[in-house]
Protein backbone atom coordinates (compact mmCIF):
# COMPACT_ATOMS: atom_id res chain seq x y z
CA UNK A 1 0.00 0.00 0.00
CA UNK A 2 2.73 2.27 -1.06
CA UNK A 3 3.66 2.77 2.88
CA UNK A 4 -0.03 3.97 3.82
CA UNK A 5 -0.80 0.21 4.86
CA UNK A 6 -1.42 1.25 8.27
CA UNK A 7 -4.27 3.92 7.40
CA UNK A 8 -5.56 2.03 4.61
CA UNK A 9 -5.78 -1.50 6.33
CA UNK A 10 -7.05 0.49 9.43
CA UNK A 11 -9.94 2.06 7.50
CA UNK A 12 -11.27 -1.10 6.24
CA UNK A 13 -10.60 -3.42 8.85
CA UNK A 14 -12.75 -1.06 11.43
CA UNK A 15 -14.91 -0.18 9.02
CA UNK A 16 -15.69 -4.15 8.26
CA UNK A 17 -15.57 -5.23 11.84
CA UNK A 18 -17.89 -2.58 12.52
CA UNK A 19 -20.59 -4.28 10.09
CA UNK A 20 -19.72 -7.26 11.19
CA UNK A 21 -20.19 -6.74 14.41
CA UNK A 22 -24.05 -5.03 13.50
CA UNK A 23 -24.64 -8.35 11.99
CA UNK A 24 -23.05 -10.91 14.69
CA UNK A 25 -25.74 -9.07 17.39
CA UNK A 26 -28.75 -8.47 15.05
CA UNK A 27 -28.36 -12.46 14.23
CA UNK A 28 -27.96 -12.73 17.77
CA UNK A 29 -31.54 -10.54 18.14
CA UNK A 30 -33.08 -13.02 15.26
CA UNK A 31 -31.90 -16.62 17.44
CA UNK A 32 -33.85 -15.07 20.46
CA UNK A 33 -37.03 -13.90 18.78
CA UNK A 34 -37.57 -17.59 17.55
CA UNK A 35 -37.03 -19.17 21.26
CA UNK B 1 -59.89 1.76 -5.26
CA UNK B 2 -57.28 -0.20 -7.52
CA UNK B 3 -56.15 -3.34 -6.05
CA UNK B 4 -53.03 -1.64 -6.22
CA UNK B 5 -53.82 0.63 -3.55
CA UNK B 6 -54.99 -2.06 -1.38
CA UNK B 7 -51.82 -3.99 -1.59
CA UNK B 8 -50.26 -1.20 -0.65
CA UNK B 9 -51.98 -0.85 2.58
CA UNK B 10 -52.44 -4.78 2.89
CA UNK B 11 -48.51 -4.61 3.51
CA UNK B 12 -48.74 -1.51 6.03
CA UNK B 13 -49.67 -4.55 8.62
CA UNK B 14 -46.68 -5.45 10.58
CA UNK B 15 -47.57 -9.19 10.48
CA UNK B 16 -47.92 -9.28 6.56
CA UNK B 17 -45.25 -7.06 6.20
CA UNK B 18 -43.05 -10.11 8.11
CA UNK B 19 -42.74 -12.15 5.40
CA UNK B 20 -41.66 -9.89 2.54
CA UNK B 21 -39.46 -8.37 5.07
CA UNK B 22 -37.46 -11.72 5.25
CA UNK B 23 -37.61 -11.95 1.24
CA UNK B 24 -36.19 -8.56 1.01
CA UNK B 25 -33.32 -9.17 3.13
CA UNK B 26 -32.45 -12.46 1.71
CA UNK B 27 -32.30 -10.89 -2.03
CA UNK B 28 -30.58 -7.25 -0.81
CA UNK B 29 -27.70 -10.13 1.35
CA UNK B 30 -26.70 -11.53 -2.05
CA UNK B 31 -26.95 -8.24 -4.04
CA UNK B 32 -24.70 -6.85 -0.93
CA UNK B 33 -22.03 -9.46 -0.99
CA UNK B 34 -22.07 -9.41 -4.70
CA UNK B 35 -21.55 -5.48 -5.03
CA UNK B 36 -19.11 -5.44 -2.36
CA UNK B 37 -16.73 -8.00 -3.58
CA UNK B 38 -16.67 -6.63 -7.07
CA UNK B 39 -16.26 -2.54 -5.79
CA UNK B 40 -13.54 -4.30 -3.19
CA UNK B 41 -11.48 -5.89 -6.31
CA UNK B 42 -12.00 -2.69 -8.60
CA UNK B 43 -11.20 -0.62 -5.64
CA UNK B 44 -8.45 -2.41 -4.05
CA UNK B 45 -6.54 -3.72 -7.56
CA UNK B 46 -8.34 -2.31 -11.22
CA UNK B 47 -8.19 1.51 -10.23
CA UNK B 48 -4.76 3.10 -10.58
CA UNK B 49 -2.76 4.71 -8.06
CA UNK B 50 -3.27 8.04 -7.15
CA UNK B 51 -0.38 10.50 -8.41
CA UNK B 52 -0.51 12.91 -5.22
CA UNK B 53 -2.04 10.50 -2.80
CA UNK B 54 -0.28 7.61 -3.76
CA UNK B 55 -2.33 4.45 -2.32
CA UNK B 56 -3.44 6.16 0.83
CA UNK B 57 -6.90 7.72 -1.47
CA UNK B 58 -8.12 4.55 -1.30
CA UNK B 59 -9.52 5.04 1.61
CA UNK B 60 -12.27 6.88 -0.62
CA UNK B 61 -13.83 3.48 -1.62
CA UNK B 62 -14.99 3.35 1.89
CA UNK B 63 -15.34 6.94 2.99
CA UNK B 64 -17.47 8.45 0.67
CA UNK B 65 -20.24 5.91 -0.18
CA UNK B 66 -20.10 5.66 4.07
CA UNK B 67 -20.59 9.08 4.27
CA UNK B 68 -23.35 9.19 1.21
CA UNK B 69 -25.38 6.00 2.93
CA UNK B 70 -24.90 7.99 6.58
CA UNK B 71 -27.53 11.19 4.84
CA UNK B 72 -29.33 8.81 2.88
CA UNK B 73 -29.80 6.73 5.68
CA UNK B 74 -30.84 9.83 8.03
CA UNK B 75 -33.36 11.41 5.19
CA UNK B 76 -35.39 7.92 4.67
CA UNK B 77 -35.26 7.06 8.36
CA UNK B 78 -37.08 11.05 8.91
CA UNK B 79 -39.29 9.91 5.97
CA UNK B 80 -40.77 6.88 7.48
CA UNK B 81 -41.13 8.69 11.11
CA UNK B 82 -43.02 11.72 9.12
CA UNK B 83 -45.64 8.77 7.50
CA UNK B 84 -45.75 7.33 11.09
CA UNK B 85 -46.18 10.41 12.64
CA UNK B 86 -48.74 11.46 9.81
CA UNK B 87 -50.76 8.37 9.52
CA UNK B 88 -50.08 6.89 12.55
CA UNK B 89 -48.76 3.53 11.41
CA UNK B 90 -46.25 1.15 13.99
CA UNK B 91 -45.02 0.08 11.36
CA UNK B 92 -43.55 3.21 9.63
CA UNK B 93 -42.26 3.96 13.19
CA UNK B 94 -40.33 0.85 13.58
CA UNK B 95 -38.53 0.96 10.14
CA UNK B 96 -36.94 4.44 11.30
CA UNK B 97 -36.13 2.63 14.47
CA UNK B 98 -34.70 -0.27 12.01
CA UNK B 99 -32.74 2.37 10.23
CA UNK B 100 -30.88 4.64 12.91
CA UNK B 101 -28.37 2.16 14.40
CA UNK B 102 -27.01 1.35 10.97
CA UNK B 103 -27.12 4.96 10.03
CA UNK B 104 -25.67 5.77 13.04
CA UNK B 105 -22.93 3.13 12.21
CA UNK B 106 -21.97 4.70 8.72
CA UNK B 107 -21.59 7.98 10.09
CA UNK B 108 -19.08 6.67 12.53
CA UNK B 109 -17.48 4.48 9.47
CA UNK B 110 -16.87 8.12 7.51
CA UNK B 111 -15.98 9.95 10.24
CA UNK B 112 -13.25 7.10 11.27
CA UNK B 113 -11.87 6.32 7.63
CA UNK B 114 -12.09 10.24 7.17
CA UNK B 115 -9.45 10.81 10.13
CA UNK B 116 -7.46 8.16 8.59
CA UNK B 117 -7.44 9.81 5.62
CA UNK B 118 -6.63 13.00 6.74
CA UNK B 119 -4.02 11.78 8.50
CA UNK B 120 -1.61 11.01 5.60
CA UNK B 121 -2.93 13.33 3.60
CA UNK B 122 -3.25 16.56 5.42
CA UNK B 123 -1.06 15.72 8.57
CA UNK B 124 -3.51 15.47 10.78
CA UNK B 125 -6.31 13.45 12.65
CA UNK B 126 -9.01 16.18 12.51
CA UNK B 127 -10.01 19.15 10.91
CA UNK B 128 -12.99 21.40 11.40
CA UNK B 129 -13.63 21.08 7.66
CA UNK B 130 -17.29 21.70 6.95
CA UNK B 131 -18.06 18.28 5.63
CA UNK B 132 -15.92 16.28 9.28
CA UNK B 133 -17.52 18.53 11.23
CA UNK B 134 -21.70 18.62 10.17
CA UNK B 135 -20.84 14.43 9.95
CA UNK B 136 -20.18 14.72 13.48
CA UNK B 137 -23.27 16.74 14.18
CA UNK B 138 -25.02 14.14 12.17
CA UNK B 139 -23.74 11.75 14.35
CA UNK B 140 -25.14 13.36 17.78
CA UNK B 141 -28.44 13.70 15.68
CA UNK B 142 -28.40 9.79 15.32
CA UNK B 143 -27.89 9.62 18.91
CA UNK B 144 -30.06 12.23 20.31
CA UNK B 145 -32.70 9.73 18.14
CA UNK B 146 -32.06 6.54 19.17
CA UNK B 147 -31.40 8.06 23.05
CA UNK B 148 -34.63 9.44 23.28
CA UNK B 149 -36.01 6.61 22.27
CA UNK B 150 -34.72 4.56 24.78
CA UNK B 151 -35.56 6.44 27.29
CA UNK B 152 -39.41 6.45 26.66
CA UNK B 153 -41.19 3.47 28.14
CA UNK B 154 -44.37 3.70 26.38
CA UNK B 155 -44.15 2.69 22.70
CA UNK B 156 -46.52 5.26 20.99
CA UNK B 157 -44.97 8.19 22.77
CA UNK B 158 -41.67 7.27 21.78
CA UNK B 159 -42.30 6.72 18.02
CA UNK B 160 -44.24 9.82 18.45
CA UNK B 161 -41.35 11.88 20.13
CA UNK B 162 -38.81 10.07 17.71
CA UNK B 163 -40.39 11.01 14.68
CA UNK B 164 -40.84 15.02 15.75
CA UNK B 165 -36.80 14.98 16.43
CA UNK B 166 -35.93 13.37 13.39
CA UNK B 167 -37.94 15.59 11.71
CA UNK B 168 -36.27 19.00 13.01
CA UNK B 169 -33.20 17.43 12.31
CA UNK B 170 -33.74 16.62 8.98
CA UNK B 171 -34.69 20.40 8.40
CA UNK B 172 -31.64 21.26 10.44
CA UNK B 173 -28.93 19.48 8.25
CA UNK B 174 -28.94 22.22 5.56
CA UNK B 175 -28.25 24.42 8.06
CA UNK B 176 -25.71 22.90 9.97
CA UNK B 177 -23.84 22.66 6.36
CA UNK B 178 -24.08 25.50 4.99
CA UNK B 179 -23.31 27.42 8.59
CA UNK B 180 -20.45 25.44 8.52
CA UNK B 181 -18.77 25.67 5.47
CA UNK B 182 -19.95 29.40 6.17
CA UNK B 183 -17.79 29.60 8.79
CA UNK B 184 -14.77 27.59 7.09
CA UNK B 185 -14.59 29.72 4.34
CA UNK B 186 -13.97 33.04 6.65
CA UNK B 187 -11.69 31.53 8.59
CA UNK B 188 -10.18 29.75 5.40
CA UNK B 189 -10.38 26.41 6.84
CA UNK B 190 -9.26 23.63 5.01
CA UNK B 191 -9.51 24.24 1.38
CA UNK B 192 -8.73 20.80 0.09
CA UNK B 193 -12.18 19.62 -1.20
CA UNK B 194 -12.39 15.22 -0.80
CA UNK B 195 -14.24 14.89 -4.40
CA UNK B 196 -12.74 17.21 -6.47
CA UNK B 197 -10.14 15.36 -7.82
CA UNK B 198 -10.71 16.52 -10.99
CA UNK B 199 -10.25 14.06 -13.39
CA UNK B 200 -11.15 10.92 -11.77
CA UNK B 201 -10.57 7.89 -13.52
CA UNK B 202 -13.26 5.72 -14.38
CA UNK B 203 -12.16 3.10 -12.26
CA UNK B 204 -12.11 5.06 -9.05
CA UNK B 205 -15.65 6.15 -9.74
CA UNK B 206 -16.99 3.02 -10.59
CA UNK B 207 -15.20 1.59 -7.56
CA UNK B 208 -16.96 4.28 -5.94
CA UNK B 209 -20.28 3.21 -6.79
CA UNK B 210 -20.11 -0.19 -6.51
CA UNK B 211 -18.97 0.22 -3.04
CA UNK B 212 -22.19 2.55 -2.24
CA UNK B 213 -24.61 0.29 -3.87
CA UNK B 214 -22.92 -2.45 -1.47
CA UNK B 215 -23.42 -0.12 1.54
CA UNK B 216 -26.85 0.41 0.14
CA UNK B 217 -27.90 -3.62 -0.04
CA UNK B 218 -26.11 -3.99 2.82
CA UNK B 219 -28.78 -1.31 4.90
CA UNK B 220 -31.87 -2.86 3.18
CA UNK B 221 -31.08 -6.00 4.48
CA UNK B 222 -29.61 -5.19 8.20
CA UNK B 223 -32.57 -2.91 8.47
CA UNK B 224 -35.20 -5.49 7.38
CA UNK B 225 -34.19 -7.92 9.97
CA UNK B 226 -34.06 -5.62 12.21
CA UNK B 227 -37.57 -4.72 11.51
CA UNK B 228 -38.57 -8.45 11.72
CA UNK B 229 -37.20 -8.50 14.90
CA UNK B 230 -39.25 -5.77 16.45
CA UNK B 231 -42.03 -6.96 15.02
CA UNK B 232 -41.34 -10.84 16.15
CA UNK B 233 -41.26 -8.84 20.05
CA UNK B 234 -43.32 -6.33 19.65
CA UNK B 235 -46.42 -7.52 17.99
CA UNK B 236 -47.43 -10.76 20.08
CA UNK C 1 -49.75 34.03 29.60
CA UNK C 2 -46.83 35.84 29.45
CA UNK C 3 -47.34 38.36 32.28
CA UNK C 4 -47.94 34.93 34.50
CA UNK C 5 -44.64 33.88 33.46
CA UNK C 6 -42.85 36.81 33.94
CA UNK C 7 -44.19 37.23 37.48
CA UNK C 8 -43.57 33.83 38.30
CA UNK C 9 -39.86 34.26 36.68
CA UNK C 10 -39.33 37.57 38.88
CA UNK C 11 -40.85 35.86 42.08
CA UNK C 12 -38.12 33.00 41.65
CA UNK C 13 -35.18 35.46 41.08
CA UNK C 14 -33.41 32.78 42.33
CA UNK C 15 -33.49 30.87 38.49
CA UNK C 16 -32.69 34.51 37.18
CA UNK C 17 -29.40 34.46 39.00
CA UNK C 18 -28.53 30.95 38.65
CA UNK C 19 -28.73 31.28 34.97
CA UNK C 20 -26.04 34.31 34.81
CA UNK C 21 -24.30 32.94 37.58
CA UNK C 22 -23.36 29.87 35.71
CA UNK C 23 -23.08 31.77 32.79
CA UNK C 24 -20.26 33.73 34.88
CA UNK C 25 -18.54 30.89 36.29
CA UNK C 26 -18.17 29.05 33.06
CA UNK C 27 -16.52 32.11 31.27
CA UNK C 28 -14.42 32.79 34.35
CA UNK C 29 -13.29 28.86 33.98
CA UNK C 30 -11.68 29.37 31.05
CA UNK C 31 -8.84 31.98 31.60
CA UNK C 32 -7.74 29.45 34.74
CA UNK C 33 -7.67 26.36 32.67
CA UNK C 34 -6.21 27.64 29.63
CA UNK C 35 -3.72 30.48 31.12
CA UNK C 36 -4.63 34.00 31.21
CA UNK C 37 -2.32 35.19 28.37
CA UNK C 38 -4.01 38.29 26.96
CA UNK C 39 -3.65 37.69 23.38
CA UNK C 40 -5.32 34.32 23.61
CA UNK C 41 -8.14 35.15 25.55
CA UNK C 42 -9.09 38.03 22.96
CA UNK C 43 -9.36 35.45 20.07
CA UNK C 44 -11.30 32.96 22.14
CA UNK C 45 -13.64 35.26 24.09
CA UNK C 46 -16.37 35.51 21.43
CA UNK C 47 -16.13 31.18 21.16
CA UNK C 48 -16.07 31.07 24.91
CA UNK C 49 -19.15 33.78 25.88
CA UNK C 50 -21.10 31.61 23.04
CA UNK C 51 -20.26 28.27 24.33
CA UNK C 52 -21.12 29.49 28.12
CA UNK C 53 -24.56 30.72 26.75
CA UNK C 54 -25.43 27.92 25.22
CA UNK C 55 -24.47 25.91 28.32
CA UNK C 56 -26.57 28.29 30.64
CA UNK C 57 -29.50 28.07 28.22
CA UNK C 58 -29.24 24.25 27.98
CA UNK C 59 -29.57 24.14 32.04
CA UNK C 60 -32.38 25.94 32.33
CA UNK C 61 -34.38 24.13 29.73
CA UNK C 62 -35.66 20.87 32.00
CA UNK C 63 -37.71 23.72 33.77
CA UNK C 64 -39.39 25.06 31.09
CA UNK C 65 -42.22 22.74 31.50
CA UNK C 66 -41.75 21.25 34.10
CA UNK C 67 -43.44 22.65 36.86
CA UNK C 68 -46.90 23.23 34.46
CA UNK C 69 -46.59 19.30 34.21
CA UNK C 70 -46.25 18.72 37.73
CA UNK C 71 -49.38 21.20 38.77
CA UNK C 72 -51.90 20.13 35.94
CA UNK C 73 -51.36 23.77 34.43
CA UNK C 74 -49.68 21.87 31.30
CA UNK C 75 -53.19 19.59 30.84
CA UNK C 76 -55.10 22.97 31.05
CA UNK C 77 -53.16 24.96 28.38
CA UNK C 78 -53.41 21.33 26.19
CA UNK C 79 -57.71 21.21 26.78
CA UNK C 80 -57.66 25.31 26.82
CA UNK C 81 -59.26 27.78 23.90
CA UNK C 82 -55.52 30.03 23.38
CA UNK C 83 -53.88 28.05 20.62
CA UNK C 84 -51.35 26.03 22.48
CA UNK C 85 -48.33 27.17 19.79
CA UNK C 86 -49.09 30.91 21.16
CA UNK C 87 -49.00 29.34 24.33
CA UNK C 88 -45.43 28.09 23.76
CA UNK C 89 -43.94 31.03 22.32
CA UNK C 90 -44.82 33.20 25.24
CA UNK C 91 -43.32 30.98 27.66
CA UNK C 92 -40.40 31.19 25.45
CA UNK C 93 -39.70 34.10 25.68
CA UNK C 94 -40.29 34.55 29.42
CA UNK C 95 -37.50 31.88 29.39
CA UNK C 96 -35.52 34.07 27.23
CA UNK C 97 -36.12 36.82 29.64
CA UNK C 98 -35.19 35.19 32.17
CA UNK C 99 -32.13 33.50 31.09
CA UNK C 100 -30.90 34.80 27.84
CA UNK C 101 -31.36 38.99 27.72
CA UNK C 102 -29.44 39.05 31.23
CA UNK C 103 -26.31 37.10 29.62
CA UNK C 104 -26.55 39.96 26.74
CA UNK C 105 -26.67 42.89 29.07
CA UNK C 106 -23.86 41.33 30.88
CA UNK C 107 -21.69 39.85 28.38
CA UNK C 108 -19.75 43.16 27.89
CA UNK C 109 -18.97 42.61 31.47
CA UNK C 110 -17.07 38.92 31.07
CA UNK C 111 -15.08 40.56 27.52
CA UNK C 112 -14.20 43.52 29.32
CA UNK C 113 -12.84 40.39 31.52
CA UNK C 114 -10.98 38.91 28.76
CA UNK C 115 -9.45 42.07 27.42
CA UNK C 116 -12.03 42.11 23.98
CA UNK C 117 -11.30 45.75 22.12
CA UNK C 118 -14.35 47.85 22.49
CA UNK C 119 -15.87 48.02 19.33
CA UNK C 120 -16.49 44.36 19.57
CA UNK C 121 -18.93 44.74 22.54
CA UNK C 122 -21.71 45.88 20.15
CA UNK C 123 -21.39 42.74 17.71
CA UNK C 124 -21.18 40.31 20.64
CA UNK C 125 -24.39 41.82 22.18
CA UNK C 126 -25.68 42.04 19.13
CA UNK C 127 -24.85 38.51 18.05
CA UNK C 128 -26.36 37.29 21.28
CA UNK C 129 -29.38 39.39 21.56
CA UNK C 130 -30.32 37.61 17.92
CA UNK C 131 -29.53 34.28 19.10
CA UNK C 132 -30.45 33.36 22.45
CA UNK C 133 -33.99 33.78 21.43
CA UNK C 134 -33.38 31.00 18.75
CA UNK C 135 -31.62 28.98 21.91
CA UNK C 136 -34.82 29.63 23.86
CA UNK C 137 -37.29 28.90 21.01
CA UNK C 138 -35.55 25.76 19.78
CA UNK C 139 -34.77 24.46 23.51
CA UNK C 140 -38.45 24.21 23.53
CA UNK C 141 -38.94 21.47 21.49
CA UNK C 142 -36.23 19.34 23.37
CA UNK C 143 -37.82 20.29 27.07
CA UNK C 144 -40.77 19.02 25.03
CA UNK C 145 -39.76 16.34 23.79
CA UNK C 146 -38.56 14.90 27.01
CA UNK C 147 -41.16 16.13 29.56
CA UNK C 148 -41.34 13.86 32.50
CA UNK C 149 -38.54 11.70 31.14
CA UNK C 150 -35.15 10.21 33.68
CA UNK C 151 -32.69 11.52 31.24
CA UNK C 152 -33.15 14.84 32.50
CA UNK C 153 -30.95 17.64 31.41
CA UNK C 154 -28.58 15.21 29.69
CA UNK C 155 -31.12 13.74 27.19
CA UNK C 156 -32.05 17.46 26.72
CA UNK C 157 -28.84 18.15 25.98
CA UNK C 158 -27.55 15.46 23.66
CA UNK C 159 -30.94 16.47 21.47
CA UNK C 160 -30.84 19.91 21.46
CA UNK C 161 -27.03 20.30 20.77
CA UNK C 162 -27.33 19.63 17.38
CA UNK C 163 -29.65 22.37 16.83
CA UNK C 164 -27.72 24.85 18.79
CA UNK C 165 -24.38 24.44 16.43
CA UNK C 166 -25.74 26.56 13.62
CA UNK C 167 -26.48 29.50 15.71
CA UNK C 168 -22.91 29.40 17.96
CA UNK C 169 -21.40 29.76 14.77
CA UNK C 170 -22.92 32.45 13.08
CA UNK C 171 -22.75 34.61 16.64
CA UNK C 172 -19.37 33.66 17.48
CA UNK C 173 -18.74 33.71 13.62
CA UNK C 174 -19.73 37.73 13.92
CA UNK C 175 -17.55 38.22 16.14
CA UNK C 176 -14.61 36.77 15.04
CA UNK C 177 -15.46 38.25 11.87
CA UNK C 178 -15.45 42.61 13.13
CA UNK C 179 -12.35 41.06 15.32
CA UNK C 180 -10.83 40.57 11.90
CA UNK C 181 -11.88 43.93 10.37
CA UNK C 182 -14.56 42.48 8.32
CA UNK C 183 -18.30 42.77 8.17
CA UNK C 184 -20.22 40.92 10.16
CA UNK C 185 -23.63 41.70 8.34
CA UNK C 186 -23.61 38.45 6.76
CA UNK C 187 -23.72 36.11 10.33
CA UNK C 188 -26.04 38.94 11.97
CA UNK C 189 -28.32 38.89 9.14
CA UNK C 190 -28.41 34.89 8.72
CA UNK C 191 -28.90 34.94 12.75
CA UNK C 192 -32.13 37.49 12.41
CA UNK C 193 -33.47 34.95 9.78
CA UNK C 194 -32.82 31.77 11.87
CA UNK C 195 -35.06 34.05 14.21
CA UNK C 196 -37.64 34.42 12.51
CA UNK C 197 -37.74 31.23 11.33
CA UNK C 198 -37.11 29.72 14.47
CA UNK C 199 -40.19 31.81 15.87
CA UNK C 200 -42.33 30.71 13.09
CA UNK C 201 -41.68 26.77 13.32
CA UNK C 202 -40.65 25.99 17.01
CA UNK C 203 -43.40 26.85 18.71
CA UNK C 204 -45.23 24.57 16.46
CA UNK C 205 -43.37 21.47 16.93
CA UNK C 206 -43.38 22.17 19.92
CA UNK C 207 -46.64 21.81 20.90
CA UNK C 208 -46.88 19.01 18.64
CA UNK C 209 -44.20 17.89 21.12
CA UNK C 210 -46.07 18.52 24.37
CA UNK C 211 -49.17 16.49 23.13
CA UNK C 212 -47.12 13.71 22.25
CA UNK C 213 -45.59 14.01 25.86
CA UNK C 214 -48.76 14.49 27.87
CA UNK C 215 -50.78 11.87 26.44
Amino acid sequence: MGGYAFYVWGSYGVTFALLAVEVVQLLKRKRETQT
Amino acid sequence: MTTQSIRWFWYASPQTFFPLAGKIARVCTLLAIIFSISGLYVGLFVAPTDATQGEAYRIIFIHVPAAWMSMFLYVVMASWAAVGLAMNTRLSAMMARALAPTGALFTFIALWTGSLWGKPTWGTWWVWDARLTSELILLFLYFGFIALQASIDERRRADRAGAVLAIVGVVNVPIIYYSVQWWNTLHQGASVSFTRAPSMAKTMFLGMILMALAFWMYSIAVAMTRVRCMIAEEER
Amino acid sequence: MLWRDLLLAVRRRSDVATALLFFVIVASLFPLGIGAEPERLRSIAPGVIWVAALLSSMLSLARLFAADYADGTLEQMLLGAAPLGVIVAAKSLAHWLVSGLPLVLIAPLIALQYDVAAPLYGVLALSLLLGTPILSLIGAIGAALTLGLRGGGVLISLLVLPLYVPVLILGAGAVAMADAGLSPEGQLLLLGALLIVAAAFAPWATAAALRISSE
